[in-house]
């Protein structure tokens, strides 16, 4: 009896689900940040009912509930939101599972490079009811980084380094931008030359001898979480005479960009290419 | 109990060859050090002209090939065999002085205490200098004095000696202890510095110059020293403490040095480096086959083929997968391991 109670109740909820499949979201559960700030972008902002503990940009996600993030998402606080989307990350196949068992449809992202990007905001625009609203931010992105483009053709193409973490004050634990993902891409676009565009790899921790041998012309440390201001700007880069041969640390062009937007994702990847671009070809700009 | 025995016994039955073996030995390893740390700046991911690189018609700071080699590598090299020599001579005694072959220099919990203070210093962003000695080395010798101290207290009681079954439990209760709250440290850090904090963790010698070794140089000569006053009574005390009692070893002295100069050696070499694991066992065991159990000779052996071992493995860490290199804790016990068991299958 209630083993055929529990199937009816599954049988059920599953019909809500496809239902619910046919329709555009309505409350929507997003633990990705990039892809929250999509969800704004594109028109969606009112039908978000919570996200990550990560989030806080649009403002507007202060103050909804934040359920969670990759490792720890609070299964119980997302399924009693009552969502019908859960936007989550590829790897989260527990908490994929245990939506599907409550009948609750999700979003899969796998990070990649900007392709992916325009991809998953397109499809995001399909699943939310936008995709009128997902179709225009894609192409006001694109005239952005067109423009960018644009602006830096005709011009050298300096050999950059683009840092993306580093110890504080020397210069061990470096991870750079290798030749694959969004930050190479949206480098590539700024008119750089990435000194190590040749490794197919998202993230490369180069050691003192490739840094001296790559010859670096321009060094870009983007810090996401501790940002580089005031005194501080003189002894990080004083850190970098270390290496005196590096083209970069010869002529001082070495330039620290502040903010967690600079390595999200999302809609403001036109804004950050610009800020890449500015740093590369100031003279483009004047 | 019958390899130290034998070893004691030997050494008391001839005297005399000692000097002449010890002589051969430390040649045979020095040379072997020493081509370790001719060759290996030699060698790299990127081609470099010597003969360019000791150019003084060029200027410094126009000598690519300089700069690789004095810059670059030189450092590498040097933390290289100071970490090996610390980490290999710290095994060795350790493993005299808790009369256990399992022993580590991680074993007492001070790499793990070393670890914790790394892990603090990466999650907070600290950038506090000590002179050359940049936060990170810095937050870890702190941990691994700490871990040293609480080790020490718990194993000493006033006017008795040093308990080293204490000592064993003490460490590896601590290990676990500091284990938890490193693993609760690097939850709570976010996804990057999560990830440098694991990167820490499989060791790394490129220092970025001559100026961390030099910070932490001090330390590892002071733990040298002592080391120096140890193999006779490490001889004796790996029988037993009775018996080296018995024989005039003042034991509780001893072992106070023994385990002090361990630490003082591990605390440096992983504040530089990071836990670079397997030396501090494989080394110890290698040169005690080749050589035979007698501290006077496993000790400088030890030293010196543990600083020729961490050269060599780096060597391959920066080249095998250029431009991106391979962590070189992960090297050390890939060859470490297998040459470890065929040396065991052999002599077995």
């Amino acid at each position: 009896m209630a083993a055929r109670a529990q199937g009816l109740i599954l049988a059920v909820a599953l019909a809500a689900g496809a239902a619910a499949g046919a329709q555009p979201a309505a409350r929507i559960v997003s633990l990705v940040p990039a892809l929250t700030e999509m969800l704004f972008a594109i028109g969606a902002g009112p039908q978000v009912a919570a996200v990550s503990n990560y989030d806080d940009f649009p403002p507007e996600v202060k103050t909804l509930p934040h359920v969670g993030a990759l490792l720890d998402p609070d299964v119980e606080r997302i399924l009693a939101l009552r969502p019908d989307l859960v936007i989550t990350y590829k790897s989260q196949d527990a908490l994929e599972a245990q939506l599907a068992g409550a009948g609750i449809k999700t979003f899969s992202y796998r990070h990649g490079n900007l392709d992916a990007l325009f991809r998953t905001m397109h499809d995001l625009g399909a699943a939310t009811g936008h995709p009128a609203g997902a179709a225009g931010k894609a192409e006001e992105i694109r005239q952005q980084l067109e423009a960018v483009r644009a602006r830096v053709a005709g011009r050298g193409r300096p050999r950059v380094l683009l840092v993306f973490g580093r110890e504080p004050q020397t210069l061990r634990q470096l991870y750079v931008s290798g030749g694959a993902g969004f930050l190479h891409e949206m480098l590539d676009i700024a008119g750089g030359t990435n000194v190590f565009g040749d490794v197919r790899r998202e993230s490369v921790q180069p050691s003192q001898e490739t840094l001296l041998a790559r010859a670096p012309d321009v060094i870009l440390e983007v810090r996401a979480t501790r940002p580089v201001l005031g005194t501080e700007v003189g002894r990080e880069r004083a850190v970098w005479s270390a290496l005196p041969s590096v083209p970069a640390v010869r002529t001082g062009r070495i330039h620290f960009l502040n903010g967690d937007h600079l390595v999200v994702p999302g809609p403001r990847i036109g804004a950050v290419t610009e800020a890449f671009a500015r740093a590369i070809h100031p003279e483009a700009f004047q | 109990m019958t390899g130290p025995s034998s070893a004691v016994v030997r050494v008391d039955a001839a005297p005399q060859p000692i000097r002449l073996r010890l002589t051969f030995t430390l040649l045979g390893y020095g040379a072997l050090a020493l081509l370790a740390c001719l060759v290996a700046p030699l060698v790299g991911s990127t081609p470099i002209s010597v003969s360019r690189a000791f150019d003084r018609s060029v200027p410094f700071a126009d000598n690519i090939d300089a700069q690789i080699f004095f810059l670059a590598r030189m450092p590498r090299v040097l933390a290289g065999a100071v970490v090996g020599a610390a980490l290999a001579s710290a095994g060795v005694v350790l493993q005299a002085l808790l009369r256990n072959p399992l022993a580590t220099p991680f074993t007492l919990g001070i790499s793990a205490g070393a670890a914790l203070g790394a892990m603090l210093a990466i999650s907070a962003g600290a950038a506090v200098a000590l002179g050359p000695i940049s936060s990170v080395p810095l937050a870890s010798l702190a941990g691994a004095f700490l871990a040293t101290a609480l080790v020490y207290a718990l194993a000493t009681r006033p006017g008795r000696p040093m308990s080293t079954a204490v000592l064993l439990l003490a460490g590896v209760t601590l290990n676990s202890f500091f284990s938890a709250l490193i693993l609760f440290v690097q939850y709570m850090a976010d996804f990057a510095e999560a990830y440098r904090t694991v990167r820490w963790l499989m060791g790394d010698l490129d220092v970025g110059g001559f100026g961390p070794i030099a910070g932490i140089l001090p330390l590892v000569l002071v733990a040298f020293a002592l080391f120096a006053t140890l193999p006779s009574s490490l001889n004796l005390l790996s029988v037993g403490a009775d018996i080296a009692a018995t024989r005039g070893v003042d034991v509780a002295r001893t072992e106070r040095r023994a385990f002090l100069s361990a630490a003082l050696a591990t605390s440096a070499a992983v504040a530089l480096a990071g836990p670079i694991g397997f030396i501090g066992i494989v080394v110890p065991h290698l040169v005690r086959l080749m050589t035979g159990a007698d501290h006077r000779v496993v000790l400088p052996a030890s030293a010196l083929f543990g600083a020729a071992f961490l050269v060599g493995c780096d060597l391959v860490a920066r080249t095998v997968l250029a431009p991106v290199e391979m962590p070189v804790g992960i090297v050390t016990a890939m060859i470490g391991g297998p040459f470890f068991l065929w040396l065991l299958v052999r002599k077995a």
